[in-house]
């Protein structure tokens, strides 16, 4: 029995899997939080994901942008749904990339809306997927995470994903294209 | 367009640039018709902020003409507003909190990560103010894009000049904000460091919030001629011993509010200043606090201490024992324009504010390379800098010499 409050995520990790843990605070209702979170809608905010196509009931392949121009193709199944509270998810064998994940919906005090938490569990692929895969895993999950989740936030606060794209005297850069 | 660009450190070029474009469905595009260059615009020229890339479009401090305006917009076109320099969304908890210079949303997901790393939490942001701060093209410029432009742009009515309301872009909220923060009570003796022009409006507004005295400190003559025709008691720092002459002045006790509008590039010739500069030019601590140290040793015991002044990371020798042992309040914070903008334009509207005296320079926005030299190497004359992209080149005016003509 552990002693403490913390997440389980923050706490001394102790497998070689990734795992990962981000919460939010987003300022909207946790039930038009949970709905919004829908596979369709992912591609507006997760940036490397470049399409989901269901394939059964609660099976979608996503196919995930990659260092090099590369893709890579997951093969996810939601596992369990706790409706307004929970979504969980586990890749299948085919899945390029082992993975399992929850998002959490918690209600914020006071009427300050929601905290939302996505905790992502993954393990590095083997042979020669691993290598570019491995350069893939390091980080970029982590940070994609993050940033998919920020840019939830943000559409489901603003309605647009906040960019910054505005001229500069880099003659590399448009205009429209944010600067990153 | 023709914009200002940062290039490096004491590198400013007018380059031609792509105009911006509408990208979201909330943003506005203005012509702009005035901007000014700001003190925090001197710790870019410096290099002081991280962050910044060679081409990066400056100017926060800025208005115009809405010449665009996207779906979501509530503005229109042909209306002339002014832009608060910080971006913000509206509708964040921040910014339901009107903390609006804290918004987490305006910060891009890419760029928010690296001011996180610095800052424990990400950063707000800010038009022309490095990737830390959202990597937001600013307004020195002909045209600038406007985010969220339901949210902070104040219209502005056609009586008004420019020159009225230009500094509602951040110089008058920020020491409005200043002197707020210094929690001013009937009775009290607000000192003040810094007659820039940020120092110069907290003088302003220290006294339309009551305060019976005000004390202000500088060293360039100008600046303190401008505090004193603004109804502050002056203190040349090279003449006097500063804490020495505000225990004089207060008997023995110091000032009730201390506010810093020096920021990190304190000047002067005292020993932790020399030795904060020898450390800063080899970037092993950020900032130069001696404004700052001396304000905390020189207010009473239980009294406020209010930080406008910009400061980017750690600092040496702070006198923390001095602030917990006298029982010091500190309130800081880049400002929430949003939340003062309204009742701040009615007050101009009434004639409460002095805005143009400490404006010394009109000139084109071709000449922002030399106006940022002068603002840099000549602060006694260049009290405050408009640039203007409709000016013809090297026609710069100097509005204290055209008075006295
Ligand atoms: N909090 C905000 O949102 C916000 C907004 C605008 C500006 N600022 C910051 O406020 C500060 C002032 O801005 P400004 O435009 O007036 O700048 P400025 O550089 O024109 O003025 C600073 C003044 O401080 C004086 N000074 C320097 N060292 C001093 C010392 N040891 N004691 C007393 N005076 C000293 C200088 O002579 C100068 O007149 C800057 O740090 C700027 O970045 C903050
Ligand atoms: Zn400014
Ligand atoms: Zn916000």
């Amino acid at each position: 029995m552990i002693a403490t409050d913390a997440p389980h995520w923050t706490l001394d990790k102790p497998s070689d899997r990734a795992l990962f843990g981000k919460s939010l605070l987003i300022n909207r209702p946790r039930q038009e939080l949970f709905d919004a979170w829908q596979v369709e809608r992912f591609p507006a905010f997760m940036e490397n994901v470049i399409a989901i196509e269901p394939q059964a009931k609660d099976v979608s392949r996503w196919t995930v942008r990659a260092p090099a121009g590369r893709h890579v193709v997951l093969i996810n199944r939601i596992t369990r749904v706790v409706p307004g509270e929970a979504i969980y998810w586990q890749s299948e064998d085919a899945s390029d990339i082992a993975n399992s994940g929850e998002v959490r919906f918690r209600d914020a005090p006071n009427g300050r809306g929601t905290y939302v938490s996505l905790i992502l569990a993954y393990a590095p692929p083997a042979g020669a997927l691993g290598r570019w895969g491995a350069k893939l895993l390091q980080r970029e999950p982590e940070v994609q995470a993050r940033r998919d989740l920020h840019r939830f936030k943000q559409l489901m606060e603003t309605g647009e994903v906040t960019s910054n794209a505005s001229p500069s005297a880099r003659s590399s850069e448009r205009p429209t294209q944010p600067h990153i | 367009m023709r914009a200002v660009t940062w290039q490096g450190r004491h590198k400013i070029s007018v380059e031609t640039v792509p105009d911006p474009e509408i990208v979201n469905p909330r943003d506005a595009i203005l012509r702009v018709t005035s901007t000014a260059i700001c003190g925090s615009d001197l710790h870019l020229y410096d290099g002081y902020i991280p962050g910044m890339r060679a081409g990066d479009i400056v100017g926060h401090e800025f208005m115009g003409e809405v010449v665009d305006v996207g779906s979501g917009s509530s503005l229109k076109k042909g209306q002339r507003v002014v832009i608060p320099f910080t971006i913000s969304c509206g509708q964040c908890f921040f910014c339901e909190k009107q903390q609006f210079s804290a918004c987490d949303n305006a910060n891009p997901a890419e760029t928010r990560d690296a001011s996180e790393l610095l800052m424990g939490h990400a950063m707000g942001s800010a038009f022309g103010y490095a990737h830390l701060t959202g990597g937001y093209a600013g307004g020195q410029a002909e045209y600038v894009r406007v985010p969220y432009s339901d949210i902070g742009p104040v219209i502005i009515p056609d009586d008004l000049a420019d020159e009225d309301v230009l500094f509602l872009s951040d110089i008058l909220p920020t020491g409005w904000q200043a002197a707020i923060n210094a929690d001013i009570e009937p009775g009290d003796t607000v000192a003040i460091w810094g007659c820039g022009p940020v120092g110069l409006f907290t003088i302003q507004s220290a006294r339309l919030l009551g305060a019976d005295r005000v004390i202000a400190i500088d060293h360039f003559p100008a600046r303190l001629a401008l505090a004193k025709s603004l109804g502050a008691e002056i203190l040349d720092y090279r003449q006097v011993n500063v804490r020495e002459a505000l225990d004089e002045m207060t008997g023995g006790i110091g000032p009730d509010a201390c506010i810093d509008c020096v920021g990190m590039e304190s000047h002067g010739f005292t020993l932790d200043n020399i030795l904060d500069q020898v450390k800063a030019q080899f970037y092993s601590v950020t900032d130069r606090p001696h404004a700052l140290r001396q304000a905390i040793l020189a207010c009473r015991k239980g009294g406020r201490v209010s930080i406008p002044g910009v400061y980017g990371g750690f600092a040496d020798k702070f006198p923390l024992g001095q602030l917990m042992e006298k029982g010091l309040t500190v309130k800081s914070g880049q400002t929430h324009v949003q939340r003062y903008t309204g009742e701040l334009l009615d007050m101009i509207r009434d004639g409460k504010f002095d805005m143009t005296s400490l404006v010394s320079h009109h000139a084109p926005l071709e000449d922002a390379a030399a106006m940022y030299r002068h603002w840099h190497d000549d602060q006694d004359d260049y009290t405050k800098i408009i640039l203007k992209p409709g000016l013809e080149k090297t026609i710069v005016q100097n509005a204290h010499a055209m008075a006295d003509a």
